[in-house]
């Protein structure tokens, strides 16, 4: 065996190293770094619309164009940075977390990366055509959505390109946990962020070709005459909504399970002490995702259903608080009489607990049908899902990165510099996103380009909040480069408290890891 | 670092707290009994969480400030207790359960629309609302006033902050009658749009080839604004609903002034006007009607909306009937006008447009001829 014995550390130069890499550290490599390019995309766009929104009157951009920013925003952010980001820390540190020498399929993940730069590119796209990028808002509503100009076919496209890296993606990571775990290692011990990757892995199965159904029946009511959601031609603007949501309510716990992994992971490292009620947290996730797919239509109680449909999806609505407040309960139970210390991580990781409960607490104010009559496409909404979405996952990736960071680069990051960018952002987020619940109660509707002088005041100041977070992403982008580059060197486990397997290959992980499965100890099991 | 958190809190503290009064931190109360119940059932339910997140916030910062490495803490290692966990699933069940039941409550009786003595049908268009009384046989538009129009284009450099109702004033507002069970329904022509008054306690959808009904009995007599709540376009912004509510017997005198107005709309095709009169006329009704789409230098927007100005239908002889005809019946994403304006304001504004913006054609349409158009289509 010697003579054939070569160098694993080896990793291939230059550009081909990232256009053909199987190496799933590489490709979660790229895919982090594609997200947090995607995230200032979006992020550009969201300064448009806190631009525009600064004050009365239109003084930048025509409503149209107001819309199509609103659309991409969110297209942008939730296909691109948010699930990319996830989908990113699952290629690196799934595999490191199980003992697992790479991803099951290494050449497909390959692919399911490399589609998305071609997907963004027919969505960005789409701004510089005739007509204008789409702008009927990212739910794509019919009829509103068919009025599209030439963007309408690059909008469909994109979405299948996104669909399908998803779901390759997904796959990916189901068939790596449960083939590539380590000897010894039973489900029940793997952890959390694992198991939420895991859930969410058949959440995006099953939810993605759904959206993928619904955009091509768009597709074909548009070129080729069909009427699927025309009531002209027998068909129903409506249910496209229904199947818009049947995918859009799993699309949300795609987004939020993995940042739920991520705090877990994240918060007995800080209170050295171990996860308050591991089994309750598996089956409290698994409950979230199962309900999911039963609440659809409170994103669309005000489109008249027979009341026995809207009282079934306020039940199913209010009861996701039940493991919801399961899972904020053991966060607070771990780390209590713990030994906690404040590095970046742990605060963002609180304030995620915090700041995504307030998203919790309006969503369930949201969920009651008779209130949400007055709630529904209002700032308030606006607000509460930017409280789950940014505060909420946005944070949790945020965590994940500092904490991993140390392994990843085998470099400390600049502990001062994270901690004013948590700081900042934390503050900047919630002058940006808290006067919107006022917004939303006082009556102004959302994605309009202009308003009523009444909500002139909070409008400043939620857009002094949104430039001030925006310009406090850069901090972040220096932070992350700096730390590259060099610094104190991380220890292998790089934090007193931290649990897992990760730990037990060195700073910065080499290309190859866990070649030979590794031989479990009890101490490496821990939660 | 902390001094800067300091100050910032500092401020927050320090803002006239007379001035949050006016700016509108809650939901409306309302003047319909419903919208008094979905105030108070927000109330309940914004109160309920503010304490559970005083009582859950408070017991974790508790934590945080005493289990800490650096007061010298030594970690517990418990990670399981069936009990607090059976107690923290059971107290958030009973919590939902509590509210679910006024919940219930107060859907059902949104949802009851018998009863009603009078219905109106809101049909929403892009980008206005169209009102059919259906008991008196009577129909009104409702569009953006002309003010807000003109201040809302892009750099229109006119400041919106000196109309107090800028954006939610319309040309014709609808007048309801008090303590009167209303029943409104909402539909639509082109997209999908959202029939909003807060003070009502409610939103509808508005959706092509449905109908949807809902209810209100208004209280109070006055003046009650709201928007449409649906992205339906680049006009979504700009087509806001105004409710005047009255007792009934004003109510049935304004239905009467109506239904004459109409009847006298209706037969405008004998009226001569100068040029002066029509451009003066023409140029009213195209700021309200036609302008935030063709905007007001008639260039339209690239791609999206054509332009008039130069544009052939808008200046050559032989495409003149091809004109008015498009401005009754309408084309592709251009809505038809033909039941809203009156044979002299579909004439005025074809004039103004084959002349404003340097068309100069000097064509002079009057309402006979858009009377004729109609007939031969």
């Amino acid at each position: 065996m010697s003579t054939l014995a070569h160098d694993h550390d080896h990793a291939p130069s230059g550009l081909k190293r990232w256009i053909y890499s199987t190496n799933h550290k590489d490709i979660g490599t790229l895919y982090l770094i594609f997200a947090l390019t995607m995230f200032f995309v979006g992020g550009a766009m969201a300064m448009i619309i806190r631009a525009e929104l600064f004050q009365p009157g239109l003084q930048f951009v025509d409503p149209q164009f107001y819309n199509s920013m609103v659309t991409v925003h969110a297209l942008i952010m939730i296909f691109g940075a948010v699930m990319p980001a996830g989908v990113g820390l699952a290629n690196w540190m799934i595999p490191l977390m199980i003992g697992a020498p790479d991803m099951a399929l290494p050449r497909m993940n390959n692919m399911s990366f490399w589609i998305l730069p071609f997907g963004f590119a027919l969505l960005i796209s789409t701004l510089f055509m005739e007509g204008g990028g789409p702008a009927g808002g990212w739910t794509m509503y019919p009829p509103l959505v068919l009025q599209t100009g030439d963007a309408f076919p690059f909008l469909i496209f994109a979405i299948h390109f996104l669909g399908i890296s998803s779901i390759m993606g997904a796959i990916n990571i189901i068939a790596t946990v449960f083939n590539m775990r380590a000897p010894g290692m039973s489900l029940m011990q793997m952890p959390l962020f694992v198991w939420t990757w895991v859930i969410t892995s058949f959440l995006l199965i099953a939810s993605l070709p759904v959206l993928a159904g619904a955009v091509t029946m768009l597709l074909t009511d548009k070129y080729f005459g069909t009427s699927f959601f025309d009531a002209a031609g027998g068909g129903d603007p409506v249910m496209f909504q229904h199947i818009f949501w049947f995918f859009g309510h799993p699309e949300v716990y795609i987004l939020a399970l993995p940042a739920f992994g991520i705090i877990s992971q994240v918060i007995p490292a800080f209170s050295r002490k171990p996860l308050f009620g591991y089994a309750s947290m598996v089956y409290a996730t698994a409950s979230i995702a199962i309900l999911s797919f039963v609440v659809w239509a409170h994103h669309m109680f005000t489109v008249g259903m027979p009341l026995k449909g809207e009282l079934f999806f306020m039940y199913a609505t209010m009861l996701i608080a039940v493991p919801t407040g399961v899972k904020v309960f053991n966060w607070m139970a771990t780390m209590w009489r713990g030994a906690m210390t404040f590095e970046t991580p742990m605060l963002f990781a609180i304030a995620f607990v915090i700041l995504f409960t307030i998203g919790g607490f309006s969503g369930l104010m949201l969920g009651m049908a008779p209130v949400d009559f007055q709630y529904h496409d209002t700032y308030f909404v606006v607000a509460h899902f930017h409280y789950v979405l940014l505060t909420g996952a946005v944070f949790a990736l945020m965590s994940a990165v500092y904490y991993w960071l140390p392994k990843w680069t085998g470099y400390m990051y600049d502990e001062k510099l994270g901690k004013i960018h948590f700081w900042l952002s934390t503050i900047s987020a919630n002058v940006l996103f808290f006067p919107q619940h006022f917004l939303g109660l006082a009556g102004m509707p959302r994605r309009i380009p202009d308003y009523n002088i009444q909500f002139a005041d909070f409008n400043m100041i939620s857009s002094i909040g949104g430039f001030a977070y925006g310009l406090t992403q850069l901090l972040f982008v220096y932070i992350v480069i700096k730390c590259a580059l060099g610094g104190k060197k991380a220890k292998d486990k790089a934090w007193e408290g931290a649990r897992g397997l990760e730990w037990y290959v060195p700073s910065p992980a080499p290309h190859h890891t866990f070649e030979t499965p590794p031989k479990l100890t009890k101490q490496m099991l821990e939660t | 670092m902390k001094t800067f958190f300091i100050k910032f809190l500092s401020i927050l503290a320090l803002f006239p707290l007379t001035a949050f009064a006016e700016w509108g931190l809650n939901m409306r109360e309302g003047v319909t009994q419903i919208s008094q119940r979905v105030y108070d059932l927000h109330m309940v339910t914004l109160w309920v969480v503010t304490v559970i997140g005083i009582v859950v916030f408070g017991i974790m910062f508790w934590s945080i400030f005493h289990h800490r490495k650096s007061k010298g803490v030594k970690p517990a290692k418990f990670s399981h207790s069936t009990t607090v966990e059976v107690i923290w699933t059971a107290i958030p069940l009973a919590i939902i359960i509590a509210l679910a039941v006024p919940a219930t409550k107060l859907l059902i009786d949104m949802e009851d629309t018998s009863g009603s003595q009078i219905t109106v049908k809101a049909t929403g268009y892009q980008w206005k609302w169209k009102y059919d009384y259906i008991d008196d046989d009577l129909t009104i538009f409702s569009v953006l006033d002309t003010k807000s129009t003109e201040v809302s284009q892009l750099n229109s450099g006119l400041n919106p902050m000196e109309n107090e109702n800028y954006l939610l004033d319309v040309d014709e507002p609808i007048v309801l009658p008090t303590n009167t069970k209303i029943r409104i329904l909402t539909t639509a022509q082109d997209v999908i749009h959202a029939w909003w008054v807060p003070d009502l306690g409610w939103k509808r959808d508005a959706i092509p080839g449905f109908i949807n009904d809902n209810w209100a009995v208004i209280d109070k007599p006055g003046t009650y604004r709201g928007q449409c709540a649906e992205i339906c376009g680049k006009g979504h912004g700009y087509m806001p609903i105004v409710v005047k509510a009255v007792p009934m017997d004003e109510y049935r005198i304004w239905v009467a002034e109506k239904k004459q107005e109409a009847e006298a709309k209706k037969n405008t095709a004998d009226m001569v006007l100068t040029m002066e009169e029509l451009m003066t006329k023409g140029e009213a009704v195209y700021k309200a009607q036609c302008l935030a789409c063709h905007q007001a230098n008639g260039e339209g927007v690239p791609g999206v909306f054509p332009a008039l100005a130069g544009s052939a239908v808008a200046i050559e002889p032989d495409q003149r009937l091809g004109h008015i005809h498009r401005i009754i019946y309408g084309k592709n994403l251009m809505p038809a006008f033909g039941e809203q304006l009156s044979d002299v304001d579909i004439a005025a504004v074809t004039t103004y447009e084959r002349n404003a913006w340097g068309n100069d054609t000097g064509d002079i349409v009057q309402a006979k001829e858009v009377s004729e158009a109609r007939n031969k289509k």
